[in-house]
């Protein structure tokens, strides 16, 4: 009996496959088709017990004690009271189905409606619902169906209904954190400003969202209510003339030595119906979550195409003077439903010394895929099929990830978009920034601490100390963004790879973050190379831009020469859609006007 | 920190109450019935009432809880109506034997899982199949049939060892050793499917999220990533699944107890059941749901030291 | 001229989580918007300019003040009411890819609130192929799911379902935020069409000022809570009274190198005069 379900990450997510590609998904699946023809064929004949029983499954004939497999009128043969082990088998698979249904149905609409009541009303109604749901999970299972037979009187149709009522937190829980979850999304505000009532929202769209965990859920729940119901017959509680696989099992497992196969049977049929119901839980699940790619290897490092990788460069040619990057031809593939997708395009580009070249282009240009091709951080499944990436004349692709792990928060460092997902949420900032020091400055733990210190006073953080000790979730994003520049600049490194890295911050505050990248960058006399697609960005602090297009570079020159004379049609169309920001305002209130603009 | 423990603690101790108050409740449908069980087959009507209000079971619900519950805060859980010993020790030998295979149980199907759900996650392609095969056994084939199957083929066929009895620990260690290998053999096989798979789950999640794709371009290593960072952030959801899992195999104890012959708490709390001896089986009751409750708040509180943003709901 | 929305002294509380106490948001704000104007809402994170937004739709409880609109208390309504509200008062959220059902074809998302607004489902079916052609989109888009749509298509897409019930005020927030440049522009035009086509009011709230300046007639400037500047928007963004709106229009960069370096002196200047140590 599982009062757990095996949970999966997509149980998390409603989903959005539409029902006609479920059915064609679970036909292709042999696991599906196998274990749903074996559940029918056995419910089925379960049901049809009365009809195709040879015997009455408690009529005990002393001609067939113990009688062995393949006597006549008693093919399975008999069992230690004379009675006859298929009859009994068609009729407990009955029972288990009834079992499976109580248990499951109950679980269901007492889960259900709680899930979307908690989920979708207020937080008072959601906690008293909460309070409730963990009352009910501290009675002690099993024990408490056996505690409360006087209640029952034996009768398991009864057991099972308030097992249905101990499994119903489990489905509570998917269906409310899925409710939840799609409660944030806003096509359920739009539905509320449509006017919808909240019952048509909640059974139209909510429900709908959340169909595939639940209907996943019901076949797990019905695997439990079978489980447990063998089990408490097995134990000797309930009625004895009700036949179930429990009871056919104890009393063969008893007697074991003069009848070894008596418990065969039940158990062979007890398996199979559970197994199938979990096994076919499974393939449902998979169905729902829509097509999954084959998990790829977690590869740390690039995943080089066989013959790809250039030449590497012998150490006598790694120059000093040699540009800071120098990408030549490169090609990223990712494998799609058609065979490999490019998404890198043969890009070269260079950075020189303490120069800031600024990659720009719109979503899907590939210049993200670009920047973590030359970390060596792509996605596992990611393949670099062609081309050179050179930091400082050393040769990146083709490199052992250990190597070039060595380079990384060194020579080369990251700073990403989204500053609050990128720091560990459970750790604090100060043991987060102190790692990493440790680790490319290889100090002791007191001589990192103090290096962090001073670099959160070196980016500008009013109180270090504070936001040391501090978790990511206590600080702002703008203080965020600026820890993770603490963190890329703490070794110096030659080449500092900004990902939009003002994209997510406000107006303001981006632009005090552009003022520290360029006071370190004078400081420190890194390159930078500036993903971004703002061209405002740009014109602030890029002395070279490189234009991507659909994983080409379109155009490169400086600043100043695409600005003026964009020589790509591209270029040139993204320009004009720069909105049009007339002369620059004339600020016209003297200094002295005291106006609050902090609280 | 510990202003959080505390307001688990009193949840706690409110939901215990209110378990064994339900229970009660329900139970108290049943006392007309217990009565004459107890008074035996040829009795009439007359004397089960006179019994009835001897005892004091005819008084109203609430007040005879109450009473009870009084007694079990000072440590005294009553008698047994049917053999006059009392509860509490009777009680607590039995919940000896029954933690003695659900506790090491525990303790290594949380092993196991962390170490075959991290190394699942960081693997891919067969490795990956293999563990989730594993895992998968516990989940399709129910306890009772791991029990039997084990119990066959290892005691019966094989003897290996004992197939029924349980040895004292204090009697003779190597004997008691023995004794609970195969249940707990069992009881871990089937705690292990949940636990290995949430694992599994919430790493491959955890090492898909952008923090630690920058720690790598910090230079990090990925064990540290994956033994530090990852494994701690994974380790919130899997210990809610651990202490659910708890109460899964304390039932699953049940069965397997029965199958090994045991002496342990299912046998106890269902011959208690059989004859409703009511003193007894809010005993039972009130013991399962303090283990179930502490438990879970040991489970809490490992989530809240984990976990910062759980502190401070 | 009466004003279509009238907002006065607005005031809203967050809840605090668990035992602490209730924040409040908006401090007593007040604006207004005539028939088929376009008021900017602009401000940065923790200024109150969506939640602005969503009590005008009825999505946030109001704790003081009054909205108002076409002389209508609306400040708290009964989802009855809002249903009549829908006619009037509609929206076009952000996030292309969550303010669109993923389980529904766009024919049924679009003629949902017809349909619940009292149209047959033929009449709605009509009304979606009209709306589809408005925001020039092809008719055979009913039987397609959202995912089969680009960020700027779906935006088209909610804007469609906006304007479903021929409303006179729509609220727009952070309409074009997540769309790439080329593609803002574009979903502008349309805004502008449609306003100009249909004499619909837009409260257009952004972050972005370029945006705001390019589409409103007056502009809002919201600071954690106050406004603290309104006016015309041309007149606002080039001659601003108040500190916060001139850092504002300073830190928002200019797409050309040496007006740009211009402007990082002028903000310079400004911060000099009035230092702030950074605080976020």
């Amino acid at each position: 009996m599982s009062i757990t379900v095996i949970p999966d990450p997509a149980d998390q997510t409603s989903s959005t496959v539409p029902r006609r590609s479920v059915l064609r998904h679970l036909l292709k699946d042999p696991q599906a088709i196998v274990t749903a023809i074996l559940l029918i064929v056995l419910f089925s004949a379960g049901l049809l017990s009365p009809l195709i029983a040879p015997h009455n499954p408690n009529a005990a004939n002393l001609d067939a004690i113990n009688a062995g497999v393949g006597t006549p009128g008693y093919p399975l043969g008999g069992d230690e009271s004379g009675r006859d082990i298929l009859s009994r088998l068609l009729y407990s698979i009955e029972t288990s189905l009834i079992s499976a249904l109580i248990g499951a149905s109950v679980a269901l609409a007492i889960g259900l409606t709680a899930g979307l009541v908690g989920g979708y009303f207020s937080s008072t109604v959601r906690n008293s619902v909460e309070w409730v749901s963990s009352l009910i999970m501290t009675f002690p299972g099993l024990i408490t169906l056996i505690v409360l037979l006087p209640l029952t009187g034996g009768d398991y149709r009864w057991t099972m209904l308030i097992l249905g009522v101990l499994l119903a937190p489990g489905t509570y829980r998917i269906v409310r954190n899925l409710v939840l979850g799609v409660k944030k999304e806003l096509y359920i505000d739009a539905a509320r400003v449509s006017g919808l009532r909240d019952f048509r929202i909640l059974s139209r769209h909510v429900l709908f969202s959340v169909r595939g965990p639940v209907i996943v859920n019901t076949a797990f729940l019905m695997g439990a209510a079978v489980a447990a119901q063998s089990g408490l017959a097995f134990l000797g509680v309930g009625a004895k003339d009700v036949p179930s696989f429990g009871l056919m099992i104890s009393s063969g497992f008893n007697n074991i030595y003069a009848a070894p196969l008596q418990f065969v049977w039940p158990c062979i049929c007890l398996g199979l119906i559970t197994g199938s119901l979990v096994l076919f839980g499974n393939s449902l699940r998979d169905a729902f979550s829509g097509p999954r790619p084959k998990r790829p290897k977690p590869v740390h490092g690039l995943r080089v195409a066989d013959g790809a990788a250039p030449e590497q460069t012998p150490t006598s040619s790694i120059s000093a003077h040699a540009p800071v990057l120098a990408v030549e031809d490169l090609r990223v593939s990712f494998p799609g439903t058609k065979g490999l997708r490019e998404v890198v395009k043969g890009v070269g580009l260079t950075v020189a010394e303490g120069e800031v070249v600024g990659l720009v282009g719109e979503s899907g240009s590939g210049k993200t895929q670009t920047a973590f091709a030359i970390l060596g951080v792509l996605a596992p499944e990611a393949l670099v099929t062609r081309g050179s990436v050179r930091l400082e004349g050393r040769e990146l692709v083709g490199l052992a990830d250990s190597k070039l792990a060595a380079l990384r928060g060194r020579v080369v460092s990251y700073i990403p978009q989204e500053p609050m997902s990128n720091l560990d949420p459970s750790f604090t900032v100060g043991s987060q920034l102190t790692e990493r020091v440790r680790h490319c400055l290889r100090v002791s733990r007191r001589e990192a601490r103090q290096t962090v210190l001073d670099l959160l006073a070196r980016v500008e953080i009013a109180d270090p100390q504070r936001v040391f000790d501090s978790y990511p979730h206590q600080i702002s994003g703008g203080m965020a963004q600026r820890v993770l520049i603490a963190g890329a600049i703490a070794s110096r490194p030659r080449l500092l790879i900004a990902d939009e890295p003002t994209t997510a911050l406000d107006v303001t505050v981006q632009a005090e973050i552009l003022d520290l990248l360029r006071d370190l960058q004078k400081e420190y006399g890194m390159a930078i190379l500036l993903v971004t697609h703002n061209f405002g960005v740009v014109a602030d602090i890029c002395d070279r831009i490189a234009v991507m297009r659909s994983g080409e570079i379109v155009e490169t020159g400086t600043t100043r020469e695409v600005f003026r004379a964009p020589a790509h049609a591209y270029t040139r169309q993204l320009l004009d859609a720069i909105l049009e920001d007339d002369d620059s305002p004339a600020p016209s209130a003297p200094a002295d006007r005291l106006v609050e603009v902090a609280r | 920190m510990i202003t959080y423990a505390l307001r688990r603690l009193l949840t706690g101790v409110v939901l215990a109450v209110l378990v064994t108050f339900i229970t009660f409740l329900l139970l108290s449908t049943s006392f007309h019935d217990m009565i004459s069980t107890l008074l035996g087959p040829d009795v009439t009507p007359d004397a089960v009432a006179r019994r009835e209000h001897e005892l004091g079971y005819d008084r109203p619900v609430l007040v005879q809880y109450g009473e009870w519950l009084v007694h079990a805060v000072r440590g005294d859980l009553g008698t047994s109506l049917f053999t006059t010993l009392p509860v509490g020790p009777s009680v607590l030998s039995h919940i000896v034997v029954t933690m003695s295979i659900v506790f090491p149980a525990l303790l290594i199907a949380v092993i196991v899982s962390v170490v075959l759900g991290v190394w699942a996650a960081s693997r891919s392609g067969a490795a990956d199949r293999v563990a989730q095969g594993i895992s998968l056994v516990g989940h399709v084939v129910p306890a009772l049939l791991t029990a039997i199957v084990l119990v066959v083929v290892f005691a019966v066929e094989l003897k290996m060892f004992p197939a029924t009895g349980y040895v004292q620990f204090a009697d003779n260690p190597y004997g008691w050793l023995r004794s609970i290998t195969l249940p707990v053999v069992a009881l871990v096989i089937a705690g292990m499917a949940s636990m290995t798979a949430q694992i599994r789950g919430s790493m491959i999640e955890e090492l898909g999220k952008d923090y630690v794709r920058t720690l790598r371009t910090a230079g990090v290593p990925t064990r540290s990533i994956v033994l530090k960072h990852a494994l701690r952030n994974a380790a919130s959801p899997a210990l809610t699944v651990m202490s659910l899992e708890f109460i899964q195999l304390f039932s699953y104890s049940v069965i397997i107890e029965n199958v090994f012959a045991l002496p342990g708490f299912g046998s106890f709390a269902f011959s208690s059941a059989q004859t409703i001896d009511v003193p007894v089986i809010m005993g039972v009751t009130l013991v399962s749901v303090i283990l179930v409750v502490v438990v879970n708040l040991l489970a809490d509180i490992a989530n809240g030291y984990l976990n910062p943003k759980a502190r401070t709901h | 001229m009466s004003a279509l929305l009238d907002v006065d002294q607005l005031r809203v509380q967050f809840a605090g989580k668990g035992r602490r106490k209730a924040t409040e948001v908006l401090h007593g704000v007040s604006f207004d918007i005539g028939e088929s104007e376009t008021l900017g809402l602009v401000g940065e994170s923790g200024s109150g300019k969506t939640t602005i937004g969503r009590a005008v739709l009825g999505l946030a409880k109001v704790h003081g003040g009054s909205i108002r609109f076409d002389g209508q208390d609306i400040t708290a309504t009964s989802q009855r009411q809002r249903r009549a509200l829908a006619k009037d008062i509609q929206v076009v959220f952000q996030d292309p890819y969550s303010s669109l059902n993923p389980a529904m074809a766009i024919g049924d998302i679009l003629s949902e609130p017809i349909v619940q607004q009292g149209s047959s489902s033929r009449d709605a079916r009509a009304r979606v192929k009209t709306l589809l052609d408005q925001v020039g989109l092809p008719s055979d888009s009913v039987d397609r799911r959202p995912q089969e749509f680009s960020g700027g298509q779906r935006q088209r897409i909610a804007i469609a379902r906006a304007l479903a019930p021929e409303p006179r005020l729509i609220v727009c927030d952070e309409p074009v935020s997540a769309l790439d440049l080329t593609t803002q522009a574009r979903v502008l035009e349309l805004f502008a069409e449609i306003q100009e086509r249909t004499k619909v009011a837009y409260l257009f709230i952004s972050h972005d000022l370029a945006v705001v300046r390019h589409i409103s007639d007056r502009v809002c400037v919201l600071f954690r809570g106050d406004v603290v500047e309104t006016g015309v928007a041309a007149q606002v963004i080039s001659h601003p009274q108040h500190i916060y709106t001139q850092r504002l229009i300073l830190a928002s960069p200019v797409a050309d190198p040496d007006r740009q370096a211009e402007r990082r002196r002028e903000r310079r200047r400004l911060l000099d005069q009035q230092p702030t140590v950074a605080t976020a």
